[in-house]
């Protein structure tokens, strides 16, 4: 019987390792290669050791261009699709109106639908009406596909939540507003925090919605997309690993509170 | 839900409009219109310069019964399928040990679930191939130690692009089930042990029907996003393993012919009708899916 404990707990080990090793590989390509001295496309031949890359990035504009796009777009999205959603989720949670199974419906549709349909929707329907496509453009893809997460979780927190306290709330005195900002909103903010984060790296992340829309306006994700046929550059090795780095020095410093309550899910 | 409305806000259409209004317009305008924009786009024609015209025509549709087509839409499902397979089962045992492990770092093992997601996926799936190419570090490696003479040949086929498929979507079957399997109650497994259940049995009769929900949406998440995902079959696959996105794809860039792209569509929007649909017979719960 111990004997067999053991077996078991060493499989255990041993097959977590190599999950996480199938995980981290590509991250240790991509940090490796940054590193990596060789100048010939397609960069993948190891060339010996390189700090050169980390300064050369400064001067790659067009890159620093994509991530400061990538980053606006992220922000302006989240922020959006926060204030939105969170509204949203309230609104629905508290009002009957018609057409509410509608919305209710169509609010599934970015979460569960391929990516490249929503994507050439967009694109499709801002062609139609003229809007050109950019930052005006991308703002709104990833708005729209923020949302729905946004909500969701948002409704998370609200199903265990009680009305009666903003009865109280409103019976003695205070005003609608002053309810909202003091009562409703500290109690949702888990969810709002959650539901944002998700946002916030779904935007940054997104390839396939961003590809349809982005006209000249170039992201990040966009700008690898481009390099990929022709090799990607170590300087875009040593920026994802730079960004690596602060991600991860987020999650060791906020590490505590935001994570752990989750239920799982934001970051993917 | 709807029995708890609080009778001090209702019939107050101001702030109800102001709450839910923007929600409504852009779910609308950005989700429901353009939807309904490509599949009336899937009935229209095109002229000789590509532009869009309005006459009606089922040729679209026609075109997509091409034999051609027809592979790669049997292509698409099979590496939809093998993904979703895979993920399985690397995610479920996966899942169970970091879920009921005992060990103080359970919090860390999880985020190291999440980390490698922060970086782009592109650029991670761009990874693969310089670790599996033909001049790529594994066949370097097996080289320089005489291991092999000839480099072996791993892109641009179609496993190559299941195991992209794996890596990009393996946390949504991973969370799901971390999510399922942590609610399992520990007590339950203990009776049935003491009941003389052997692990086995237990597993089947006990775990399994508990953790199912946790299976059946990771599966949905994973299944649907497989055939669109072109960005993987075009960096990994080569050309060689399309997936169904590839086809849609290609008609709204180079290709020029936006309604055959959007009857292409309409195919994949079919499928994740179907599935969800399943899905919510099987009893899932659809806002599980965003969370």
């Amino acid at each position: 019987m111990e004997r067999k404990k053991k077996r078991l707990k060493n499989f255990r080990i041993g097959f977590c390792t190599l999950v996480y090793l199938f995980l981290f590989l590509p991250i240790s390509v991509i940090v490796v290669n940054s590193f990596n001295a060789t100048t010939s496309k397609p960069y993948m031949s190891w060339k010996g050791f390189t700090f050169d890359w980390y300064v050369k990035l400064w001067d790659n504009s067009s890159l620093l261009e994509a991530i400061s796009n990538t980053m606006v777009i992220a922000i302006t999205s989240t922020i959006l699709a926060t204030i939105i959603g969170t509204l949203g989720a309230i609104g629905m949670y508290r009002y009957k109106f018609k057409g509410k199974g509608l919305i209710d419906g169509l609010l599934y549709i970015p979460v569960v639908i391929p990516e490249i349909v929503l994507g050439i929707s967009l694109l499709t329907i801002f062609s139609n009406v003229n809007i050109p496509r950019g930052m005006l453009t991308l703002i709104l893809a990833h708005v729209t596909f923020c949302i729905p997460f946004v909500i969701f979780n948002v409704r998370a927190r609200l199903a265990g939540y009680d009305n009666s306290i903003e009865e109280a709330s409103l019976d003695l005195g205070a005003n609608r507003f002053k309810t909202f900002f003091e009562i409703t909103l500290p109690i949702l903010a888990p969810g709002i925090l959650g539901g944002a984060l998700l946002a916030f790296t779904l935007s940054i992340d997104d390839v396939i919605i961003s590809y349809f829309v982005y006209g000249q306006t170039k992201t990040y994700p966009l700008k690898v997309m481009e390099s990929v046929k022709s090799g990607v550059s170590p300087d875009v090795n040593a920026l994802s690993t730079l960004i690596l780095l602060a991600t991860i020095a987020f999650v060791v410093l906020t590490q505590g509170n935001i994570f752990k309550r989750r239920k799982g899910g934001y970051g993917v | 839900m709807a029995g708890k409305i609080n009778h001090k806000f209702r019939a107050n259409a101001l702030p109800a409009m102001i709450m839910v209004g923007p929600v409504a317009v852009i779910m609308l305008l950005l989700v429901a219109v353009p939807l309904i924009y490509v599949a009336v786009m899937s009935f229209c024609s095109i002229d000789e310069y590509y532009n869009l015209t309005s006459d009606f025509t089922l040729s679209n549709y026609g075109r997509l019964a091409n034999s051609d087509y027809i592979k790669i839409y049997g292509q698409s499902l099979l590496i939809a399928f093998l993904t979703t397979v895979m993920c399985i089962l690397i995610g479920y045992p996966f899942s169970y040990f970091i879920a009921r492990t005992k060990s103080k770092r359970k919090k860390i093992l999880y985020m190291l679930v999440i980390i490698p997601f922060w970086t782009n996926s592109l650029i991670r799936i761009y990874g693969w191939r310089t670790f599996l190419g033909t001049s790529g570090w594994l066949n370097s490696a097996l080289m320089a130690l005489n291991i092999i003479s000839e480099p072996l040949d791993l892109l641009y086929k179609n496993g190559t692009t299941v195991l992209g498929m794996v890596y990009c979507l393996i946390p949504f079957m991973i969370l799901p089930l971390y999510t399922a399997i942590e609610k399992l109650d520990g007590t339950l497994l203990e009776a049935s042990a003491d009941l003389g259940a052997r692990p086995v049995s237990t597993f089947f009769k006990v775990i399994l029907p508990l953790t199912s929900s946790g299976i059946f949406s990771g599966s949905l998440m994973v299944f649907i996003p497989c055939l669109g995902y072109f960005f993987v079959a075009d960096i990994l696959g080569g050309g060689n393993s399309d997936v169904i996105g590839n086809l849609i794809e290609r008609q709204f860039q180079s290709g020029n012919n936006w309604p055959l792209g959007a009857a292409l569509s309409i195919i994949l929007i079919i499928v994740t009708l179907v599935l969800v649909k399943i899905y919510q017979k099987l009893g899932g719960d659809m806002d599980a899916l965003g969370v």
